[in-house]
């Protein structure tokens, strides 16, 4: 029997540029940044005072107010994306698919942290007695998994990976893999998180990882500039339904891409920097493409990890050229969170919904914010414009705190 | 305070605890069978009166407050005290 493979047949997307797929692409095309100073709290006497929040998100566009009350803002992201991507592959209803084959694989890197110091000040102010009955179920992290499977009645692998900033490439990436092993036919898969919160901001700028570029908000995450200072935290989701091939093909569903191959990768180094020769990045490319059978020079586009951090962009610099040798500055690199931030859990998510989407309209987006190139960091990162180019394979890179890496293989199908 | 001011400020709590209409609470409504309350709104819905009308309702007690009417007479005997 020939190998089951998995392919794209939903996409969704909260994101600081848009919470639609269309509006989201349109401004990733467009070079435009979701960057700006932070709202949800007073950051006034924090180091770094930027986001990229999610702007005019309503969630009874997609629950009851009576529901959402019972969910983080992380589950409302997934959950929105989600529905989107379900919409978008036709499989709301379970009656014309069989239900224990539907799974659902969705992480977060850090979950309901909103709520949890919020619990945490209303248990200070009144006691235990005033805790809420739905703290926990609406702060853990497999709740979007498991609040989906409720809603949709998928009955299928229903589970959360948690890996830092590489949560939802994992959960694409696994979520892949249970379809080529045969547990499930479609996964609705991906990553939410929203943590613009005061422990979270000062978690990350205590481990002097955030821009502190607070003057000039959208020219911050300027990834492989020399001016790049940390990364930009960012909130959202992004969310795709992945579907045997032949399943898809059956029930006549669109495909934007497939999802040819995945590569896991342990830095085994450091708990927050990376190899300085980016080793463990290579590896984690090689893995994914070995797994995918595509040899290097049919690689045509990266999305990049890309994160705006001194170490960590000249680290995937190296080893990208390392891995592909007299190749790598033949490929189109680019970031998209310099235009998103640093979604986190969620980042992998809304760049494999890019990633496809680059294949299905063939434009590679830019990096913006690239205007004075550090000399070590010398590949082509499509500049500030984005760029109508042939692309048949894209890989997506994610790496993230604890040395875990993760790539996928998107290609055209 | 008066049983009629008690009994709709409880129905205003029921509605938005529950995600119900005000006209379809009845005093007779059971929250679990009539209202779809399910185990953890019933501890919320409590915490809302406790909140509300600025008393304790002990979990002994608390299990005993099924219905609307239950509510109503908890408060006004709590109240009244």
């Amino acid at each position: 029997m020939s190998k089951r493979r998995a392919v794209i047949t939903g996409l969704g997307i909260v994101s600081p540029v848009g919470n639609t797929v269309t509006e989201a692409w349109a401004n990733i095309i467009a070079g435009k940044s979701g960057i700006a100073q932070i709202t949800r709290f007073d950051a006034s006497s924090f180091a770094s005072r930027i986001a990229g929040e999610v702007k005019e998100f309503d969630i009874t566009h997609y629950l009851s107010a009576k529901d959402a009350r019972r969910m983080d803002v992380f589950i409302h992201y997934g959950m929105a994306a989600a529905i989107q991507a379900i919409r978008d592959a036709g499989i709301e209803d379970v009656g014309t698919l069989d239900a224990e084959r539907i799974g659902v694989n969705i992480g977060s890197g850090i979950g309901g942290l909103p709520m949890i110091e919020h619990t945490d000040e209303v248990y200070h102010a009144g006691g235990p007695r005033k805790i809420s009955p739905f703290f926990i179920p609406s702060t853990i992290i497999n709740m979007v998994a498991g609040n989906l499977s409720i809603m949709y009645g998928y009955k299928g692998p229903n589970l959360a990976i948690v890996t830092a900033c590489t949560t939802a490439t994992h959960s694409i990436g696994c979520s892949a893999r249970m379809i080529e092993y045969g547990d499930a036919d479609i996964m609705v898969c991906g990553g939410a998180e929203s943590c613009v919160t005061p422990l979270t901001v000062g978690g990350f700028a205590s481990a002097r990882a955030l821009s502190t570029s607070n003057d000039d908000p959208v020219a911050a995450s300027c990834p492989w500039d020399l001016k790049r200072d940390g990364f930009v935290l960012g909130e959202g989701a992004g969310i795709l339904v992945l579907e045997e091939l032949e399943h898809a093909r059956k029930r006549g569903a669109r495909i934007y891409a497939e999802l040819a191959g995945f590569g896991m990768s342990a830095d085994a180094h450091h708990m927050t920097a990376p190899c300085d020769d980016g080793e463990g990045a290579a590896r984690c490319m090689k893995n994914a493409l070995t797994n995918a059978q595509i040899n290097l020079d049919e690689v045509e586009y990266i999305n990049a990890h890309g994160t705006s951090t001194p170490l960590g962009d000249l680290a995937e610099t190296i080893a990208v050229k390392q891995y592909f040798g007299n190749q790598a500055k033949k490929i189109a690199v680019s970031s998209t969170k310099s235009m998103t931030g640093h979604l986190l859990g969620a980042a992998g998510g809304v760049e494999a919904v890019f990633s496809a989407l680059a294949i299905d309209r063939q434009i590679a987006p830019p990096t913006i914010n690239l205007h004075d190139p550090d000399p070590a960091c010398d590949l082509d990162y499509v500049p500030n414009h984005s760029r109508e180019m042939k692309i048949n394979v894209v890989l997506s890179n994610s790496f993230g705190f604890g040395g875990t890496n993760g790539t996928l293989v998107l290609r055209k199908i | 305070m008066e049983i009629t001011e008690i009994e709709q400020r409880i129905k205003k709590i029921v509605a938005e605890q529950l995600g119900v209409k005000e006209d379809e609470i009845k005093n007779e409504s059971s929250f679990v069978n009539d209202l779809g309350a399910d185990s953890l709104d019933t501890v919320e819905l409590v915490m809302a009166l406790e909140e509300e009308f600025e008393c304790e309702i002990p979990d002994e007690h608390a299990e005993k407050i099924n219905t609307v009417q239950e509510a109503i007479d908890y408060v006004s005997a709590s109240t009244s005290q």
